[in-house]
């Protein structure tokens, strides 16, 4: 069973499809990120998957059960892109009040541990108010785990993080990967996407444009050898090519200084992939 | 109903966090004391007044600043429960307040009836404490007391719930400052109708009677209303309790005998359609 399973997926807001018959699955314990300009329906999957919004067609499905109905939001949870607690309540007592609602009885052992998980156990009678951006979105990831939900579902994570909390939030999600939970990681980061993700899902107009893991989207742009002539591409040679073209520059007289096998990166896929589209 | 006690704790917590509460509470200490002051005067200047001859002018008068009272009860419950109310679930979720609730596994009208809920239990404890506040005032300065004294309190009570179910029902529909220019604009029109009433009442005018008992069934909180200042002289017999009636607070009886069992209806209605709107919003 898959901790996240969407068919056909489709969302019409009037006559503008946000998503057009998307498939996609988060396996158990699987990390994907999910990527795509401003406006390719990245937010409305994941809003669709935890039941804040209501599909046009299609299914979703949590761990078997649809999305938005009480066992499907058992087994999740989710921190949204854009979200405010109340600013009175403190660290412990807003994990507490999530707690009580996610039929948690983990008490101050867990509250104490997730916390910590997110460097804010120091912090854990500071108000909200009185909290940085920073910290409050780590709050967010922090709420977003309280009762061990199986799947979590992080709309921008580290949008408003500094370097080294996204470095938190990053270790974090390689913590969870270790615990065994599924991850829909929806970030316009894709350094952090390519270090940490399983597999990659890039959205375009709704659609899913290009899926695989880091690696497999990572193609090969050929072999740079630098010789005695100068430095000679070979496009569309790979890695296996390299010992082969090395004893042919060589045999032919050539003087090799140099090798170095192109692959691009999640960036470059990416850019290709949705064609420079920003919104 | 852990859930419930929890979001209805989250939304009382919330209720008494907001400047509004304050405020509220400041011009309550306000209305109290100038209301005081009202009743000192006018029962120390008792002598002069020459009432017609078969009216008390103990009982008109202290009715009548009652009926003020409640007037000004209603009013400032209305407030209160309309500010606490008004933007639960547009406004919550436009401001990304909503959605890390609405994601938890509980029902979204669980979340609603237990946002009512906290409303209730501010509002409603404050508009009884007004009201008995505001009966000890008249009934200690001027030595009137209401012909029923809980009945009428309780109703004030229901009517501000009604308001408030009313309130949160807009929010789902409207954003919050719309939702609170609607209320309050339903509430004005329920007072003119009432108002109406009584004018139709002293007038022996049938059309507006009608009119003011359709308006008090279409929002019946203002039935409510009516119906609690009818109970405060419900015995006073005679031509004072003739002329009480003709009176802007003097006990109309808008809404007839059915008015209750109606505004539960209502509310069942009012919940009910709250639910399925909610139940079909995208956050």
């Amino acid at each position: 069973m898959n901790a996240l399973e969407v068919r056909g997926l489709t969302k019409l807001y009037g006559s503008i499809a946000a998503l057009g018959g998307v498939d996609l699955e988060v396996g158990e314990g699987e990390l994907v990120g999910l990527l795509g300009p401003n406006g390719a329906g990245k937010s409305t999957l994941v809003k669709i998957a935890c039941g804040l919004v209501r599909q046009t067609r299609g299914s979703a499905e949590v761990r078997g059960h649809r999305a938005g109905s009480l066992q499907a939001r058992r087994s999740l949870g989710y921190l949204a892109e854009l979200f405010r607690f109340p600013g009175w309540y403190s660290a412990e007592e807003l994990l507490e009040l999530h707690q009580r609602l996610a039929g948690s009885e983990g008490g101050k052992a867990e509250r104490a541990d997730l916390l910590e998980l997110v460097g804010l156990l120091d912090a854990r009678n500071r108000r909200v108010e009185a909290m940085s951006k920073g910290m409050q979105q780590r709050l967010g990831v922090a709420q977003a785990l309280v009762g061990s939900p199986p799947l979590l579902l992080l709309d921008e994570p580290t949008s408003a993080l500094d370097p080294v909390g996204r470095r938190t939030v990053r270790e974090l999600l390689e913590e969870l990967r270790g615990r065994g939970i599924a991850v829909l990681l929806n970030s316009h980061l894709l350094s952090e996407i390519e270090l940490v993700c399983d597999r990659v899902a890039i959205l375009l107009h709704g659609k899913l444009v290009e899926e695989g893991s880091p690696a497999e989207l990572a193609r090969p742009r050929g072999v740079e050898i630098e010789t005695d002539e100068g430095t000679r591409l070979f496009e569309g040679a790979g890695r296996d090519d390299t010992p082969q073209l090395v004893a042919e520059l060589v045999a032919s007289g050539r003087r090799v200084y140099g090798v170095r096998v192109l692959t691009s990166t999640l960036e470059d896929t990416y850019l290709e992939a949705v064609g420079g589209e920003t919104s | 109903m852990t859930a419930v006690l929890t979001i209805a704790g989250y939304g009382l917590r919330e209720a008494l966090r907001r400047k509004v509460f304050g405020v509220v509470l400041i011009l309550t200490v306000g209305f109290l004391t100038l209301f005081w002051l009202g009743v000192h005067f006018l029962y120390g200047n008792l002598g002069n007044v020459g009432p017609p001859v078969g009216v008390d002018a103990r009982t008109f008068v202290g009715a009548t600043v009652f009926g003020l009272a409640m007037f000004g009860t209603l009013f400032l419950g209305t407030v209160l429960a309309v500010f606490l109310t008004l933007g639960v679930v547009r406004g919550d979720a436009e401001r990304g307040l909503l959605q890390p609730l609405v994601v938890r596994p509980i029902g979204r009208s669980t979340l609603l009836f237990a946002r009512w809920l906290g409303a209730v239990a501010v509002c409603a404890p404050y508009v009884g404490i007004v009201y008995a506040a505001a009966m000890l005032i008249t009934g200690l300065t001027g030595h009137w007391w209401p012909d029923h004294v809980v009945t009428p309190g309780v109703e004030l009570a229901a009517a501000v719930a009604l308001i408030a179910a009313m309130s949160l029902l807009g929010s789902v529909f409207l954003s919050a400052t719309a939702n609170g220019i609607a209320i309050f604009m339903v509430f004005g029109a329920g007072l003119v109708a009432g108002l109406l009433g009584t004018i139709g009442h002293g007038l022996n005018s049938h059309g507006l009677e009608r009119a003011a008992k359709v308006a008090a069934y279409l929002i019946p909180f203002e039935g409510l209303y009516q119906d609690a200042l009818r109970e405060i002289v419900s015995s006073t017999t005679g031509l004072t309790g003739f002329l009480l009636e003709l009176g802007p607070f003097g006990g109309g009886y808008t809404g007839g005998p059915w008015v209750r069992v109606w505004a539960a209806a209502y509310f069942a209605l009012l919940a009910a359609l709250a639910a399925w709107g909610f139940s079909r919003r995208d956050l």
